[in-house]
């Protein structure tokens, strides 16, 4: 900042008593039909270094997550003033036009991609940002990028998606459309600055959701990670979030038959005793998605568990093994009876 | 006349373009951008040379061709191949792709999914190791699609099937060649499908109609198998354990397991060492009441059979040849008229299997789920009547044709 507009800022502060408001986010800017060139070009942050959200985003996390490659994911929110979202019992909630859905991906301290995904008046529309190494500007990437990283004593190829890959994922039959934002995934607490508050509490009281009930009366996907949740709940909660996207009976995987969302209760369609369609060497010659009682016998787990192209599953969102999900449908597979699921 | 002129000129996209991409560096992400940036009407011409690729490409742009050199001229090598499951992925309606080759894909060489209108037109697909277990397993793999036509393709050494289409309808296999794979061509749970003039040889099984269970599309039918080569079929199975091709004998020409209406006629037959022509139920337990694991309304007729049989690969194989003279009928039925609905009653005398061309050994299996060591085996002459009605030829739009032969 130049020291002439550092200047002005103070006169301004002096004349007015405040510092003058930031502009707000440029909705002209989030419902034009082609991308901007920048992620600054939102003003969906008032900083360059995107550590300070502008006016209207509230921040936010989910009960269980997708794994990306052990990356922090920072959470973000935008309604157009004047609008909310609704509440919808199950899938994700029926958002306004103009809503922007902003996710930064980081090791650390460092920033990689914000990924944007925004309600246009004909759809959703995904695109993502790479950050710079000065980690003050970030830059449309459609055509998907690798960024070394080596975080926590691991080495990761981290794969920025291409625009298309986006689609694959946040694929619902024809239309694009957000995975995490659901009621149920949302029902937990998060720490704002003013204190713990539940989320869909915390978005009515502010007007950025309308028609919830009281969480109390809200499904709730369970916390994958939460030891004190049942083993069952936590591995379909896992699954849910992780696979469900493409393997749902309107996702990319529709044709494999394994549809492993939280609501699924056909036993063969979530993988138990179920035999391979196109797996190839996917399979590790092994029978069954699932065997029960056999993790190691079973295709589901040989395939989370892989890093080789053509095997591994998701067939990308990750280069590196999840070993504590692996670890979490390993010993769901070994608790089910070998006779029956 | 103007008039008449100006129609013309409106027909097509009036800005469509042609985004060329040329061999050299970057050609992942410079390949990937045209892919993304093409507009509808495009053409994605890509040049003579070999393009290094790290990951997946993919196409998700409706009215798009993607056109190379040739298929020994524009070489998509995917050696270097860091994600995704297939070398490139189309997501998108009436897409043209014409003239390039796809090399060692990790996992799949070519897939579509949801891809109505999908032409694959002078390709090649290969995995240039010869066939090994670590090869991905499809070639060109075009599913739940509608109108599909491969012509002029060539696959070598898938693990599971070269050419594979599967969960379609309206679908036309021809002029194509399929060597060195487990499956050299498969149609899988599809509903119309012509597969002819193609050439299917060194793999373990030529062509395979199947049709699964506890899948979204089922009960696959009408399918015509006609005047194709399929010849020495000798390569050792190399399919991962667990698929269904694996199970397929060393040695099979022609294979229908389920299926309604297939009939399988004017081929060529011959070095197949197990059975020429292999009609069978599904074998497996399986939970969905909807499904039928019968072969029905199967006709085999005016194929020319060389010498087949005369190495069969499946257990039991070699008992059952013994006990019928040494080499095995071109024709083998399992015989399997009858299966439970799970949770359901008993399905009988389904069949209406009629092969009029070559003597017919008929296993008498009769359930199913009976192991093949049970058979009866008897020998039937071949039936001189009889037969489901063939079905209609596959009609594809004659749009899609005319993208197909520009």
């Amino acid at each position: 900042m130049t020291a002439f507009r550092i200047g002005t800022m103070l006169l301004l502060t002096v004349l007015t008593g405040a510092a003058p408001a930031p502009a707000p986010v440029d909705l002209e800017r989030v419902l034009a039909s082609d991308p901007a060139p920048t992620l600054a070009d939102y003003r969906l942050f008032t900083d360059a270094q995107a550590d300070t959200p502008n006016a209207r985003l509230t921040p936010y996390a989910l009960a269980t997550p997708l794994f990306s490659d052990y990356a922090d994911k920072a959470r973000l929110v935008f309604v157009p003033p004047g609008t909310s979202a609704s509440y919808t019992a199950t899938g994700v909630l029926a958002f306004p036009v103009g809503t922007v859905l902003v996710k930064t991906f980081a090791y650390g301290a460092r920033k990689i991609e914000t990924r944007l995904l925004i309600r246009k008046a004909d759809g959703w529309v995904p695109n993502t940002y790479v950050w710079n190494a000065a980690q003050n500007a970030a830059v449309l990437k459609r055509a998907g990028a690798r960024v070394p990283v080596v975080w926590q004593g691991r080495s990761i190829d981290y794969a920025v998606p291409n625009a298309n890959q986006c689609k694959q994922c946040h694929l619902d039959g024809d239309a694009v459309t957000p995975i995490g934002p659901r009621a149920r995934n949302l029902n937990v607490a998060y720490r704002y600055a003013g204190g713990s508050e539940n989320q869909l509490a915390h978005w009515t009281r502010t007007g950025v959701l309308r028609g919830a009930p009281p969480p109390a009366k809200v499904a709730r996907t369970p916390v994958w990670d939460d030891p004190s949740e049942p083993l069952v709940s936590r591995a379909r909660a896992y699954l849910d979030v992780n696979c469900a996207h493409c393997h749902g009976r309107t996702g990319f995987a529709s044709n494999s038959g394994l549809y492993l969302d939280l609501e699924e209760t056909n036993a063969s369609a979530l993988g138990i005793g179920k035999r391979p369609v196109a797996a190839g060497r996917g399979s590790g010659g092994h029978d069954f998605a699932i065997a029960p009682g056999r993790p190691q016998a079973s295709i589901l787990a040989h395939r989370m568990a892989s890093t080789e192209p053509g095997i591994m599953m998701p067939q990308f969102g990750r280069t590196i093994e999840h070993t504590e999900g692996v670890a979490l449908i390993r010993a769901w597979i070994a608790a089910m009876p070998a006779d029956k699921p | 006349m103007r008039f008449i002129l100006s129609c013309v000129l409106f027909a097509a996209p009036l800005s469509a373009k042609t985004i060329a991409v040329a061999a050299g560096a970057d050609a992942q992400e410079r390949l990937q951008t045209a892919l993304i940036d093409a507009k509808p009407g495009d053409t994605v011409q890509i040049g003579a040379g070999r393009f290094a690729l790290s990951d997946g490409l993919s196409l998700d742009v409706d009215d798009v061709v993607v056109r190379g050199a040739g298929a020994d001229k524009t070489i998509l090598s995917f050696d270097g191949q860091k994600g995704e499951g297939e070398g490139l992925l189309v997501t998108s309606d009436r897409v043209t792709l014409k003239d390039f080759a796809v090399e060692n894909a990790r996992g799949n060489g070519i897939k579509s999914k949801g891809a109505d209108g999908i032409s694959f037109v002078g390709l090649r697909v290969e995995w240039t190791g010869g066939p090994k277990e670590s090869n991905g397993a499809y070639g060109v793999y075009p599913v739940s699609s509608s109108d599909v036509l491969i012509d002029r393709v060539t696959v070598r050494g898938a693990s599971d099937a070269g050419i594979y289409v599967g969960q379609s309808k309206n679908i036309v296999v021809r002029n194509s060649r399929a060597e060195f794979n487990v499956a050299g061509i498969e149609i899988e749970n599809s509903y119309n499908a012509d597969v002819f003039n193609n050439v299917a040889t060194r793999n373990t099984g030529g062509i395979l109609v199947f049709d699964l269970p506890g899948l979204p599309q089922m009960g696959g039918h009408s399918i015509r198998v006609f005047r194709n080569e399929v010849v020495a079929n000798d390569t050792p199975n190399f399919a991962a354990k667990g698929n269904i091709v694996a199970q397929v004998p060393t040695g099979t020409g022609i294979m229908v397991m389920a299926n309604r209406n297939v009939h399988v006629f004017d081929n060529r037959i011959d070095g197949n060492g197990g059975s020429a022509v292999m009609l069978v139920a599904y074998r497996a337990a399986f939970t969905d009441a909807t499904y039928n694991p019968l072969p029905r309304e199967v006709v085999v007729r005016d194929n020319r059979y060389g010498r087949n049989g005369f190495a069969p690969a499946f257990d039991g194989g070699k008992q059952l040849a013994a006990a019928v003279g040494g080499t095995l009928p071109n024709a083998m039925w399992d015989g399997v008229t009858s299966y439970t609905v799970p949770g359901g009653a008993a399905v009988t005398g389904a069949g209406g299997v009629v092969v009029s061309d070559t003597p017919l050994l008929t296993l008498g299996l009769i359930t199913q789920g009976t192991p093949v060591s049970a058979a009866k085996p008897q020998v039937a002459a071949p039936v001189t009547s009889g037969g489901s009605q063939e079905p209609a030829a596959v009609v594809l739009p004659s749009a899609q044709l005319l993208r197909a032969a520009g």
